[in-house]
Parts: C-alpha cells; structure tokens; sequence
C-alpha cells in the first residue's frame, strides 16, 4: 500500500510542486531575457542585472527597506516578549482579558484599516506636537512595530505555556530572586522562541505593503512599494532580476538554518544514545 | 551527624521534643475543591517522612505549600520556629528534587548543581569545593561538563538530588523521587537515598503513591486521603495495625469482615463475622453488640489440609478456588462455605513439582490465624 506509489499521487504531487514553483521559476528565466518586453523571449543577458545595479532607487528601498525590518524586529521582539512574558507568568493582573484582547487585535485586523489609523494618528499627532515632521522611516517602523509585536508576543506566549513552570521553581527554589530567575533561565530557555520571534518580525516588516503605504511619505520608499509602483507601469525585466535576487537570499537563508538544524539534532541524538549507553 | 545527644530514633515519642517543622490547622482550597483539609502535623529533625496517597489526595499541594510555591488558604506552617506564611520560596531552608528533576538544560551538571550556592555569593572556589564534594556523594564526580540531556535517568536523578542537597538545606522536599525509573534501579536507588540521608543527616520529606516505596524509606509514615491524614505512624504501625479500611487496604492487601462485638474483655476482643468467631488477642476499646470491622493480612493465615485438633475461634473451612504463582509467594483464592472468597498467601518454600502446589485446586483446606493477627479497624 505505501511501498508503491501510485500514478495518481505522484501526478498530483507533480502538480502540487508545479503549481508552487512554475511561476518562480519563470521569473527566474524572464530576468535573463535580453528583450525589454517581457513575454517576448531575446537571448540569455545579464543586462537587468546591470541597470539594476545602476538604479539608485533601488539600492535606497533596500537600504531603507532592511533598516525597517531590522530595528522593527529587534523592538517587537522586546515589546512583545516582555507582553508574552506578562500574559503567561504574571498570573491574574486587572484588566488582563482586555490586554490579551488588545494585544493579538491588530493579527485580525484588516490592515488596511490599521494603516489608516496609524495615518491619521501620525497626521494628528503632527498638528498637536509637530511630530512626526516627516513620514518616512520612523513612521513606518512604528507601524510595523504596532502590528508584529503581537506575532512575536503570541510565540513567546506559546513558547512560555509549552516550558511550563517547573524550571522557574526550581530556580526559586534554589534561592534565586524573581529577576534571577527571569535573566538566568527563562530568558535563555526562551531565546529560540525569541529568535523565531525576530525573523518573523523582520519577514513581516519586509513583506509589508499596504502599511507602509499608508503611512509613507514622498521619498520614502521600502522595496515593496518600489515593486509595486514600477509594475503598475506594466512589466519590467528589472524589477524580475531583483525578484531573482531576494529568492537566491532567501533560498540561501533556509538551506543554511535547515543545515544548521539537522546538525543540532543528529548531535543531541548521538548525545542522548551514549548516555542510554552507559546506564547498560 | 547533629550529635546532639538528646536526639533518639524515635523523637516523636518523645513529649519534649520540639518538631522540626509545625503544620497547624492548613487548609488549601482551589475555588470551590478543597485540596487540603485542615491537617496538623508534626516532623522532627533527621526524620525521613512520607506523604503516602492516591493521586488527588493532597499530597504534593501540601508539599509544595512547604516549599513556598502554593500559599495556605488557612492555618500556618513554621519551619524552625519561624512562620513560614510571608516568606517567598527563595527565602525558605528548604529545597526541593522536583519528580520532572527540573534540571535546567541550558546548564552543566556542574552549573546546575552550583546555582544555588551561586545565589547565596558565595566564593567561587568554596562553590567549586562544594560541588566537587557533593558530586562525588551521588557517584557523579566524573560528570561535572555533561549537559542534562548528556545523562540517563538514573544519573539526571542523582543530579537532581545532589542540586537539592548541596545548599545543606534543613528540609529536603522530595516529589515522587524514584517514579520516574524502573523498577530494579528504583529498589536500588531506595537504599541508596536512605544512605545519604543517613550521611547528611537533613529532613527529609518525601511523596509519594508508592506504598512500597514508603514503607522501605520511611521513618515515618503520614497516609492522606482527600486532603486529610487517615494515620500517621511508623510502616510498622500502619501496616500491623492499620486504623481504617482505607488504611489497610491501600497499604498492602487484607481481608476485611464486618462483624458483631460478642465479648470485649480487658485483654481480648471477640467479634462475630462471616469467617467465624474471631478472637483478637489485643485489647481495643468497643462496647459489645456494635458492628465492626476486622482485618487479617493474607500472608497471616495459614492453609491446612489437615483438621484442627479442636474446635476453638479463629478457624475456618473453604475450598481452593484459584491458585496465583507469584514465584516467591503464590495467592490462594480461598472459598468459604458462605462462598465468600479471600486471600491467603504462602511462600513457595518447596518447589512446586511441576507448577503443581502442595495445596492445589477444588482441595478442601483449613484455615487459622494467630490470637495476634487480626485487628479491629475504627472506621
């Protein structure tokens, strides 16, 4: 029954992967064509590659675009452990049905409305205090903050929940103070949790469209928008190169973490083996 | 090790002595679910103490009320002479070997076991003394750069207990010990905690729902059932003379009938059941006429296939309903006229020829126990 696979499956596995990544790879394909329309095929050319690298515009909205992520990811992660850690270990505070309601809200809001809010927050604030002067990179970083802070803040929450809280009584137990115990064992015990937290804050800032549109200003804008706006024009061979490119860093990325995964496992299991070993 | 010379075997005997640890009148409740029902309690230093129940029973609420980890909804517990009720767990003289060992695994075993002297600031090379001495106790003195998951289970338990004991705590709280191992290196493990604890000469508390477990370590034993103490006393004690039905059927096995109090003499009782007259050679306190409850552990019957010489209490006559072969013991399912059925167990001192006993199946046997062997059960 499992040893053979029938035809059926395996054309529908066939389909499932063609589905997936036929378009990717045509892309990848398309971003080598000489010809300056797209669908129309002209030799192999690194030629987009070229003007792509030339194109101040898009160097900006890299730029731009990974100094968003990266400080984005590094506060929501903060904020949002710091709000896991209070939903999950501080038992019962006043208002805590609220603050959780509040804290995973902006995950089923509709983000066009939270990009709304967020802008006329920002126009109103600059009436009342004249800050933020411009919309740009602050703004667009405190927006994207607001919304992946709960995503972080759920992992941590689960992360804490699956520990449970054996380990922090032992450490208790064991004369260290509340925030010993916090630095010393939570903290590290939570830290994979943490790093999951700060790629999924970093993924989510450079994902993001429609927020940043909302709340950016003339100048500013992340590589998103720039794709975006250029393929409203129709299009554009270049704007494939680039797309060619975020894939191999992609690719690039989960084959190293999938490797460096696989390596931790196989040791812990040689770890665990010799131990059942010795107690023979 | 304490040297103190008024310390005996048995301080709880003793009126003078001042416990170790006073539970007064603690009660734990969860919303509506009473877990601990006012109990009071008494444990004094060097003991090795059991908390010996079912699951639910309250044990471990009442342990981790000591450890600092559950508040008590009423009552007060004090720990040398200082009410523990305000003083959070990092504060109290206990520690605690969790059943899970809650070892932290981001830490050695030497990291582990040095993470309490650590919060005490005490000076890292008397924290490297330390912990070498205390490693070498529990036989792990060549694994001090292993990482828990490094460890199998017996060792991770052994780093558990030696985490535990290096503060020199004055209690030991121990949560199910040796649950998590099996069985020959649980029996194994037994005396060997009882040899440390000997070496250490900390107080030890120790649940569990293993009576056997409780019966091998303890000094004594405290047996709860729904938050509260059916008995409290020696293995001994509560396995010669177990005070309730639930006492003597939750510690080891018995037969219990319900009979009539015939005649309640100074020395002796005598108590009408469906196993005959029964003649109970200890005195206990029943007025005559009253219905009561009497206990006979299998293994103080004896089977015989001859006939009494004479008459008297204390015997019966039943068939061999079924026969388990246990090995060292074998259980006889012993069928008495009234077609009641109890347990009679024997050792198996001959080997049975071919898995045959010397009293086998549909044989008519006589049964009598000793004047000393039943007792009477107050509830």
């Amino acid at each position: 029954m499992y040893g053979r696979r029938s035809r059926f499956l395996t054309f529908m596995l066939g389909a499932g992967l063609a589905f997936l990544y036929v378009p990717m790879i045509m892309l990848v394909i398309y971003s080598f064509n000489y010809s300056k329309i797209v669908p129309v095929w002209g030799g192999w050319s690194l030629r987009w590659y070229e003007s792509l690298f030339k194109s101040e515009d898009v160097w900006n909205a890299v730029v731009l675009s990974l100094k968003i992520a990266v400080v984005n990811a590094t506060f929501a992660t903060l904020l949002g452990t710091l709000a896991g850690l209070a939903m999950v270990r501080f038992g019962k505070f006043r208002g805590r049905t609220l603050f959780g309601g509040m804290l995973v809200a902006p995950l089923v809001m509709p983000e066009v409305i939270t990009g709304l809010s967020l802008l006329v927050l920002f126009i109103t604030l600059k009436k009342l205090i004249g800050w933020p002067e411009d919309r740009g990179f602050t703004t667009i970083t405190i927006a994207h903050i607001t919304f992946s802070l709960a995503y972080v803040a759920v992992i941590i929450q689960s992360r804490l929940t699956g520990m449970g809280e054996t380990l922090e009584e032992a450490a208790l137990d064991l004369g260290a103070k509340p925030f010993r115990v916090l630095t010393d064992i939570t903290l590290p015990r939570l830290a994979p949790g943490m790093v999951a937290g700060w790629l999924l804050a970093f993924t989510l800032s450079l994902d993001d469209l429609v927020i940043a549109s909302f709340v950016t200003g003339p100048g500013a804008n992340t590589l998103p928008i720039l794709i975006f706006s250029r393929i409203r024009l129709g299009l554009r061979p270049d704007i494939n190169a680039l797309a060619t490119i975020i894939i191999l860093v992609v690719a690039t990325g989960v084959a190293i973490a999938a490797f460096i995964m696989y390596r931790q496992q196989k040791q812990f299991q040689r770890d665990m083996q010799i131990a059942f070993q010795e107690e023979k | 090790m304490t040297g103190d010379p008024a310390s005996s075997d048995t301080p709880w005997l003793d009126q003078g002595a001042e416990p170790l640890i006073k539970i007064r009148g603690v009660t734990k409740k969860f919303g509506d679910f009473t877990a601990v029902n006012n109990v009071d309690l008494d444990i004094f230093q060097g003991e090795l103490f059991c908390l010996l129940g079912g699951s639910g029973c309250g044990k471990s609420t009442l342990l981790r009320m000591l450890s600092g980890f559950e508040t008590t909804s009423t009552g007060t517990i004090s720990i040398d002479g200082i009410d523990m009720s305000n003083v959070p767990p990092y504060e109290r003289p206990t520690n605690m070997m969790f059943q899970s060992y809650a070892l932290f695994p981001h830490m050695t075993v030497e990291k582990n076991v040095a993470f309490g002297l650590k919060q005490d600031k005490i000076p890292a090379a008397q924290v490297a003394e330390r912990v070498d001495d205390i490693l070498k106790l529990v036989e792990l003195q060549d694994y001090h750069k292993r990482k828990p998951h490094q460890l199998s289970g017996g060792q991770k338990q052994r780093v558990a207990l030696a985490r535990a004991l290096v503060k020199q705590p004055k209690v030991l709280l121990l949560d199910e010990p040796l649950a998590a191992l099996d069985k020959k290196l649980r029996e194994q493990t037994q005396f060997e905690l009882m040899n440390i604890q000997e070496k250490v000469g900390i107080t030890f508390i120790v649940v569990t729902h293993d009576q056997e477990e409780a019966m091998t370590l303890s000094s004594r034993i405290a047996v709860m059932d729904e938050g509260e103490f059916v008995q409290i006393g020696t293995p001994t004690e509560i396995y010669e003379f177990p005070e309730t039905r639930f006492v003597a059927g939750f510690i080891g096995s018995a037969n219990m009938f319900e009979g009539r109090v015939v005649e309640d003499g100074p020395d002796h009782v005598r108590v009408m059941t469906d196993l005959g007259e029964i003649y109970i050679d200890h005195g206990q306190s029943v007025r005559e006429g009253n219905r009561v409850w009497v206990a006979i552990r299998p293994e103080k019957i004896h089977l015989s296939k001859e006939p009494p010489t004479e008459p008297g209490p204390n015997q019966a006559i039943g068939m061999v309903d079924d026969i388990g072969y246990l090995g060292n013991t074998s259980i006889y399912k012993i069928k008495l006229e009234n077609d009641r059925i109890i347990d009679v167990t024997a050792p198996n001192q001959i080997r049975p020829k071919t898995r045959t006993h010397r009293i086998t199946w549909e044989e008519k046997v006589y049964l009598h126990w000793d004047a000393s062997s039943a007792v009477l059960l107050n509830k």
